[in-house]
């Protein structure tokens, strides 16, 4: 074993680290302020999937750009969803599982009707199907992409929750709801912002994916497991899934060097099930008054 | 006698057992099929594959090629002069589900042979209802071998007719040292351990062997291992989503297509106009079929496939091919069943007894002519090795001079060889229903 690819490895941890916190933003946003269990957000991954996939083969449109029209339409997805049907599950928790799971279903078969159960391609431009390499660190252009824009997704969430007014509202609610809404804040417009918002968040996810792994109907099954277990260690709150999703690549990575890519999930889901044992509360438990 | 609620449930659980019993407790005169043939009547065919969930992307294929075969069969004057009907079942991706499908098409719908699965777990999930029935199952794609029932016919190549020839020639135009990827499962594994027969008589060396849990698609850590490794090439035996992540994530952290060729099992048409073809250039496939074969037969099965209402997926690749094969072999088989022992007399049973050796020509089987093994079963074809081009189609670079036999137990010489009566152990003794 030499240095460089201990480095290699680490250096990777940091991109596996971007791929599980961008997958667990939005359920972050979703779970941590309005306390749904949201089942659907693999599928909120995959349509915004299939919207790029849409907006590619439809309308032309080069890649970087379909990042944030998708986060509108799933978006808008969101809003639908949270007005017609979550909006009156907000205090049967276990409905709303049942509910999100059955939400899901119909999404991913609903895509099936539509596109077929073919898998289909997100073409990037030429320059994210390299890699750079510094020294004898090696790194593709594309997860670069992906870590650039976890960062700033999480930037951004930073400053929209701690530095505006809607954050300060958003808090409100969230510790106290009853509360909140009399000093005036419309609880019910916050709910169904953050869930649009939440849903945006997973678009993204699902844009990049696409070109990462692939498009299709089943595509976001396997990214709701990874992107629950982040938001229940981190606590739901953006700080936790963030640092939840950083040890988490670190490990993954590193073992996976150490020994092979099967052992090292195994060794990360233990070590999240004995982590649990010990803190069931997640790495930074909110204070509030609906947990 | 009154009519009331609990007379009626009398007769009515009486005469439902009535009727229930004989196809339950007496399968009569030896036979566990409770049906009998009528000339007239369709002939019932199960198509067990899953239309929905993550095997649907190869299965969904093996539907509606099926359904395409039975028409071509079918409008070509039917089977032994009597038309098949499909009976079209969605396993859902779920082993559970496929055993109980495989139970409802047999004691049900009394089909009289089930085409299905495209996985060995789900195979093996619906072979004790298979082999209980006595029933005839034909599996349509490439599997690991080690199994010897004597219910099943596979149209596909085993692991050892596979690699045969795609690792020496791998290891004779880029060099000794290669990499083995797979997914986390039985046929990769075993898969394996064939090709490393093959890798120690080409005089090749293995580099390392890396298995990705089935359907991850994050490659990073095993690409970064490979980087270390520096072989000349990778053997892939990755399956499905995983597979097309694979090939994406290899080109975006900078390898070279032309330094490092992937040797692949499975990355055929579908996959590669799934990841673009600019992923899949270069690369290389080992299997008896690809679209661009250039004779007479595949251009019209092609042709007709794709202008059908079966070809919406705009694709035949080679687990379709083989798959339309095993239409006909079952249409060869019954016909001879059906001369040796009389139309109403034929029985699962007596197609499988009649379908040893049942050769399929070169004007019917597209990938050229094959045959099945006499003793295990499988199928006599040519493994062919075709290289991905920049439109996405492949194109043939070797193609096996002869038809190489399948040897189900090719790594397990001590357990015994493959007969139609079961699995003869070096001592003689002879097992039936080996899985």
């Amino acid at each position: 074993m030499d240095l460089g690819s201990l480095i290699n490895a680490l250096i990777l941890g940091v991109s596996i680290a971007s791929i599980w916190l961008i997958a667990a933003l939005g359920l972050t946003i979703i779970y941590g302020t309005a306390g749904v269990i949201n089942m659907a957000h693999g599928e909120l991954i995959m349509l915004g999937a299939y919207s790029s996939y849409m907006l590619q083969f439809y309308l032309g449109l080069p890649y970087l750009l379909c990042l944030p029209v998708s986060f509108v339409i799933v978006a808008l997805v969101g809003l639908a969803l949270e007005r017609g049907l979550i909006r009156y599950l907000y205090n049967r928790p276990l409905d709303t599982l049942l509910a999100t799971y059955g939400v899901s279903l119909v999404l991913m078969q609903g895509v099936r009707l539509i596109f077929g159960s073919d898998p289909k391609y997100l073409a990037v431009p030429e320059i994210f199907q390299s890699n750079v390499m510094i020294g004898s660190v090696s790194l593709s252009v594309f997860r670069i992409v992906v870590l650039l824009v976890t960062a700033l997704l999480v930037l951004a969430l930073w400053l929209l929750f701690y530095k505006t007014r809607f954050g300060v509202q958003v808090r409100a609610v969230m510790q106290d709801k009853e509360m909140a809404a009399s000093f005036g804040i419309n609880s019910s417009r916050i709910y169904m912002l953050t869930f649009a918002l939440g849903a945006g968040l997973a678009g993204v996810a699902g844009a990049l994916f696409g070109v990462l792994a692939i498009v299709l109907p089943t595509m976001g099954a396997s990214y709701v497991v990874q992107a629950f277990l982040m938001v229940v260690v981190g606590g739901g709150s953006l700080a936790g899934s963030v640092v939840a999703s950083g040890v988490t690549g670190e490990l993954q990575s590193v073992f996976a060097f150490f020994t092979n890519d099967t052992f090292a999930r195994f060794i990360i889901f233990v070590l999240i099930v004995a982590f649990l044992r010990f803190r069931p509360q997640g790495l930074f438990a909110q204070a509030g008054a609906r947990r | 006698m009154n009519i009331t609620r609990r007379n009626i449930l009398k007769t009515t659980l009486a005469a439902s057992t009535a009727v229930a019993l004989p196809h339950l407790w007496l399968p009569g005169s030896g036979e566990a099929w409770g049906a009998t043939l009528k000339k007239g009547e369709p002939i019932k065919v199960g198509l067990l594959f899953s239309l929905t969930g993550s095997l649907a992307v190869p299965e969904e294929d093996s539907t509606l090629v099926m359904q395409y075969a039975i028409d071509e069969i079918n409008k070509a004057g039917g089977v032994a002069g009597v038309p098949v009907e499909p009976v079209i079942v969605d396993a859902k991706s779920d082993f559970a589900v496929y055993s109980e499908k495989a139970k409802e098409l047999i004691l049900r719908d009394k089909v009289i042979a089930i085409f299905g699965c495209y996985t060995s777990a789900s195979r093996k999930a619906i072979l004790p209802t298979v082999m209980q029935r006595n029933h005839l199952l034909y599996y349509p794609t490439c599997y690991e071998g080690a199994e010897c029932t004597q219910n099943t016919i596979c149209t596909g190549p085993l692991a050892n007719q596979h690699s045969k020839d795609l690792i020496p020639f791998m290891v004779g135009n880029f060099g000794k040292k290669v990499f083995f990827v797979g997914s986390n499962y039985v046929w990769p594994k075993e898969s394996n351990k064939n090709a490393k027969i093959w890798l120690e008589q080409a005089g090749g060396e293995l580099l390392g062997e890396e298995y990705i849990p089935l359907g991850s698609s994050e490659f990073g850590p095993v690409l970064n291992k490979i980087r270390d490794a520096k072989p000349d090439f990778i053997f892939s035996t990755v399956v499905g989503a995983s597979d097309i992540a694979f090939h994406k994530q290899f080109k975006q952290e900078g390898f070279k297509v032309d330094d490092m060729p992937i040797a692949s099992l499975t990355t055929g048409e579908i996959e590669t106009r799934a990841m673009g073809a600019e992923f899949g250039a270069g690369h290389f496939l080992s299997a008896p079929y690809f679209q661009t074969l250039d004779n007479p037969t595949n251009h019209k099965f092609v042709e007709g496939f794709l202008a059908s209402k079966y070809g919406k997926n705009g694709v035949t690749h080679y687990n379709m091919e083989e798959t339309y094969i095993s239409a006909y072999v079952f249409k060869a088989g019954f016909e001879k069943a059906a001369a040796e022992v009389g139309f109403e007399n034929v029985t699962p049973r007596s197609i499988r007894d009649h379908s040893g050796g049942l050769v399929i020509e070169d004007a019917v089987s597209p990938e050229g002519q094959v045959w099945i093994d006499k003793d295990n079963f499988n199928t006599w074809l040519k493994p062919k090795i075709g290289q991905c081009q920049a439109d996405g189609t492949f194109k043939v670079v070797k193609a096996a001079a002869e038809q190489v036999a399948p040897d189900p137990y090719s790594i397990y010489p001590d357990l015994g060889v493959c007969t139609a009566n079961g699995l003869k152990a070096p001592d003689g003794s002879i097992r039936k229903n080996v899985i």
